[in-house]
């Protein structure tokens, strides 16, 4: 998934203000297939945590939500910086899309805090 | 006046309009749009998780999910993500018949995880779990259905996308448009993943 080499088809990505036009340069197919089968493992990961008490006892099941919440963040990541092409793409779609994303989990953090979520 | 401005309607060599950023003003917004959804689901995803355990006599989370089905559901709206890619990736190679077969494909992925949502939404229902039955049943509709929706309408911009296309009536950057759609479809799968994560699978 990472290597750089693949990252072709350029399409003389240049505007017309003197910028580089980082939006113009993208993947290849297989890139983004070798991605989607990383994220259908990690979803199938997700899946099997469902089972942990059952197969390893309470121990091991403890450890599902952290797990789940890190497998999720890294499905999150990986969709938003390849298949979104943000990885790519100019710095301020990143900014645009991320000021939404801190705002809305800085506000809703706080709710939950405020309705003690996190005590019970 | 048309030499002064800096949003003229000069088309370059791929139909990209000359903005003041060097960037397209359509996918800047689109990309603002999404970062303004966060907002709405973020709001959507702690109302539930607020009222979760809030089940009354009606059935909870942990005894009516069916964490199989939906699993093969949260699969299925992955791999829409990946066929959407590559239509987008068959539009900037000017491959129109890909892009067509890859745009319907998604659309049809996407028909298979609404067709999912409705069976599940009914087979709650006939347990006892009504959009009034309790604080979880109101919650727990609003934000599954709310994605739904969007789903629904992602579907509904694909095969009209699909037609315009055939018809050869997108002017410009075809495959900005191809794009743009995209990135609005990936959010809709990044929500689910979310969804999946925090509704689905974390024991209540």
């Amino acid at each position: 998934m990472s290597t750089t080499a693949e990252h072709t088809h350029d399409e003389a990505a240049h505007d017309h203000d003197g910028h580089e036009a980082h939006d113009h340069d993208h993947p290849t197919d297989g890139y983004f297939v070798k991605t989607a089968i990383i994220l259908a493992i990690v979803t199938a990961l997700e899946t099997t945590t469902y089972w942990w008490e059952g197969w390893f006892g309470e121990d091991v099941a403890r450890f599902a939500t952290p797990s789940l919440l890190i497998m999720m963040a890294i499905k999150f990541f990986m969709i938003l910086l390849v298949f979104m092409h943000l990885k790519f793409d100019h710095k301020l779609f990143s900014l645009m899309f991320y000021i939404g994303l801190v705002l809305a989990i800085g506000v809703y953090m706080v709710a939950l805090f405020t309705f003690k979520f996190f005590a019970s | 006046m048309a030499d002064t401005a800096v949003h003229t309607a000069d088309h370059g060599a791929h139909g990209a309009h000359v903005t003041s950023t060097g960037l397209s003003n359509n996918k800047l917004a689109m990309w603002m749009f999404l970062g303004s959804e966060c907002l709405l689901f973020g709001g959507l995803i702690s109302t539930y998780m607020l009222y979760r355990g809030r089940h009354g006599s009606g059935p909870g989370p942990n005894q009516i999910f069916d964490i199989p089905l939906t699993s093969v559901s949260s699969f299925v709206l992955l791999m829409s993500s990946l066929t959407m890619v590559l239509a987008v990736n068959s539009a900037k190679r000017h491959d129109d018949r890909g892009t067509n077969l890859w745009l319907v494909a998604t659309g049809l992925l996407g028909t298979v995880f609404i067709g999912g949502q409705v069976y599940e939404f009914t087979t709650f229902y006939n347990e006892g779990l009504g959009f009034t039955t309790s604080l979880f049943g109101s919650s727990f509709y609003t934000l599954t259905g709310f994605h739904g929706v969007h789903v629904t309408v992602g579907i509904v911009m694909l095969l009209s996308l699909v037609g315009i296309i055939n018809r050869s009536r997108i002017p410009g950057d075809k495959a900005e448009v191809v794009e743009m759609i995209g990135l609005y479809w990936h959010f809709v799968d990044v929500v689910w993943v979310v969804i999946f994560t925090l509704v689905y699978l974390i024991p209540a």
